[in-house]
């Protein structure tokens, strides 16, 4: 032990180090008390960053960003147990970033932290979340399945509804005129070299900034930030109260990181990483292009939206997230931080939370989706196997609608559920609703035989429930007892 | 010993020190010019690749009034674009002379659109878009029809022309 602090000793004397690392560990922080642990996720979200790096390097040691050899990489890479355990945390890692980098924001927002004079922390911070989303984003071209790669193409669509440059920035994200040798080479670049630049500097300045500020007491009710007088108060509170961050505080901090990495190892592990596909190849059509987890929500959002908004929301949506959070501590950077006093701060995280878990459950289901695995139906279901009926379950496969259409449980949910059509609609008024389709219903005038709508409608007339058994009647009701209700729902004429 | 300090100096260092000091800018912001500008315009500079005529079969392998998926070779394809080197389309015989190429791209968000051919109809599996056999929206979101490549039919080969994919 001597000899090592002999070492320290002689290391300090010429680098100086213990000079600048001493204040920055024992730096005092106020106490925390009741909101202790709440402090922990902007560490939580560096560990995990880390983490990222260090996975990130160890992938891109074996990973070759060209696209007629990465499918081959990524098997070698899934080829070891502990390759596919470093490709699982990155993979959870990265879902991690998300969820981390979010309860950060909102636990900041709900505590007023962004007022002054942590004005800049904030301001880093919103750029630090557009990184991660870019991170998120490329990663998923990088794990080169089917999915990352129709999301780079529609990526490139969404961006070319910019006006004036639209389609130069859809090419210029894709690297060329399609999706070429080029494009995973620019994602690659971007991914593992210009984005982590980025972050490394705005990370930078972020935690110089949580040293110099300091990092902010729990809000108090009728206590409101003055900037007059807020920086003198702060530091005599810290002189009466305050306490060494190492390890007083930073022991919080190193749990719940480390209850973070293991949940992130524990599923790479157990759990392993994505499958890995199909190469992708854009001849391969019988793609069903889904975002990963973390965007669903705004695919859902972007689905249900009337489409005449549509680019209004692709372009201004983010444009408009963006400027409120760069607006936030520079209109509101005093009064007071206690969420008790500030319930629309209250508001707006419920509702924001709200619409993400709610679209984002949505976006799972995706009803406004074909169902093109839809099968045809079984005799037994139809109820014949063979005759005009079963002709007209026939058609109702070939045609598609079962894509739309559900029957007995099988097909889509685009459309309304036909099981018992026969119930609600004349064959008149079916024949209607084929012929002149819908918004989101093609019309079959061109595609429909009139021997193929015959059996069609013979098949949807027969949709319908079972009649009821007409009600027994008291044996010693007289003559004048009322008719019987005639069976059948609506007694329509055929 | 009242010297002034070397920070202040006299007049002449005065005006020196401002010399340097705009020299210093002027060299590092002509150094990091010289550097950037050359990598910035590579990054944002596109190739732009020629439009070629691709075959994509014989005239009598495709039969008239009905859709084929068919695959060509992107023009000057790089040697390690693997399988995303090709691209594939939609091809209709309209008639005995004529054919139309769709993009697989919906016009809606870009993802592929597949042929139901028993149905006549192409159809999204993204947000339900649909389109009839000659490429007209039928229904859901998508604001124009399919884009379609030019296809030729030369020396008994029907061709179709490489485009860049339809973004607008």
């Amino acid at each position: 032990m001597r000899t090592l602090k002999h070492l320290w000793n002689w290391f300090d004397d010429i680098t100086g180090v213990s000079n600048w690392l001493v204040p920055i560990l024992r730096h005092p922080v106020p106490p925390a008390r009741k909101s202790a642990w709440f402090y922990v996720l902007g560490s939580a979200t560096l560990f995990v960053f880390i983490s990222q790096v260090v996975t990130g390097i160890a992938l891109s040691s074996a990973y070759v960003a060209s696209s007629a050899r990465a499918y081959e990489t990524l098997l070698f890479i899934h080829g070891t147990p502990l390759g596919r355990i470093v490709r699982g945390i990155h993979y959870y890692g990265a879902s991690a970033m998300v969820i981390l980098i979010g309860l950060h924001a909102i636990r900041v927002y709900l505590m007023g932290a962004y007022k002054y004079p942590r004005q800049m922390n904030w301001l880093t911070g919103a750029g630090l979340l557009l990184f991660t989303l870019l991170m998120v984003f490329t990663g998923q071209l990088l794990r080169w399945d089917q999915t990352g790669f129709w999301s780079s193409v529609i990526a490139a669509e969404q961006a070319g509804r910019t006006p004036f440059i639209g389609n130069w920035l859809g090419h210029f994200i894709l690297a060329g005129d399609t999706v070429g040798g080029a494009t995973l080479s620019r994602f690659f670049a971007a991914h593992v070299f210009f984005v982590p630049a980025l972050i490394f500097l705005f990370l930078g300045f972020h935690l110089y900034l949580v040293l110099h500020n300091g990092i902010s007491e729990p809000p108090k009710s009728g206590r409101p930030v003055d900037p007059r007088t807020y920086r003198r108060w702060y530091h005599e509170m810290l002189d009466h109260e305050g306490l060494p961050f190492w390890p007083d505080a930073a022991w919080r901090d190193a749990l719940f990181g480390l209850l973070v990495l293991a949940t992130i190892v524990s599923l790479a592990t157990f759990i392993g990483p994505p499958a890995l596909g199909k190469p992708p190849d854009p001849t391969i059509i019988q793609a069903s292009p889904r975002p990963d987890w973390y965007f669903l929500w705004y695919y859902a959002l972007l689905s249900v939206i009337p489409k005449w908004t549509e680019d209004w929301v692709i372009l201004l949506g983010p444009l408009v997230f963006g400027l409120a959070l760069i607006l936030l501590p520079l209109l509101a950077s005093r009064g007071e931080r206690s969420p008790l006093r500030r319930p629309w701060s209250v508001v707006i995280v419920i509702t924001i939370v709200i619409i993400i878990a709610y679209y984002g459950q949505v976006g799972h289901i995706a009803p406004w989706s074909p169902r093109l695995e839809a099968q045809p139906l079984t005799a037994e279901v139809v109820g014949a196997s063979s005759g005009p009926v079963a002709e007209g379950a026939k058609v109702f496969y070939e045609k598609g609608c079962a894509y739309c259409h559900m029957v007995a449980g099988e097909g889509g949910i685009r459309g309304p559920d036909l099981t018992y059509v026969a119930d609600r609609l004349t064959p008149a008024q079916i024949t209607t609703r084929i012929y002149s389709g819908a918004p989101n219903m093609p019309s079959y005038t061109n595609n429909l035989t009139e021997e193929q709508l015959t059996s069609l409608l013979a098949f949807l007339d027969s949709r319908h429930r079972r009649p009821p058994k007409p009600a027994a009647l008291p044996a010693n009701i007289g003559e004048s007892s009322p008719q019987r209700i005639p069976g059948g729902s609506h007694g329509e004429t055929k | 010993m009242t010297e002034q300090t070397t920070l202040e100096g006299t007049p002449k260092e005065t005006t020196r020190r401002r010399f340097l000091t705009r020299l210093s800018i002027a060299a590092g912001s002509l150094a990091a010019a010289i550097v950037a500008l050359p990598s910035i315009g590579f990054l944002l500079g596109l190739r732009k690749a020629p439009m070629v005529w691709r075959s994509v079969g014989k005239v009598e392998d495709f039969q008239i009034g009905s859709t084929v998926e068919v695959r060509f070779l992107d023009p000057s394809p790089l040697p390690w674009a693997g399988v995303t080197a090709e691209t594939a389309a939609w091809l209709r015989r309209v008639d005995e002379q004529q054919f139309k190429a769709f993009s697989v791209d919906c016009t809606h968000l870009g993802c592929p659109v597949r042929w139901l051919s028993t149905a006549d109809l192409f159809m999204c599996p993204c947000h339900g878009g649909v389109f009839y056999a000659d490429g007209r929206v039928a229904s859901g979101p998508p604001p124009r029809p399919l884009t379609t490549y030019p296809a030729r039919v030369q020396d008994g080969q029907v061709q179709i022309l490489t485009s860049p994919l339809p973004i607008t």
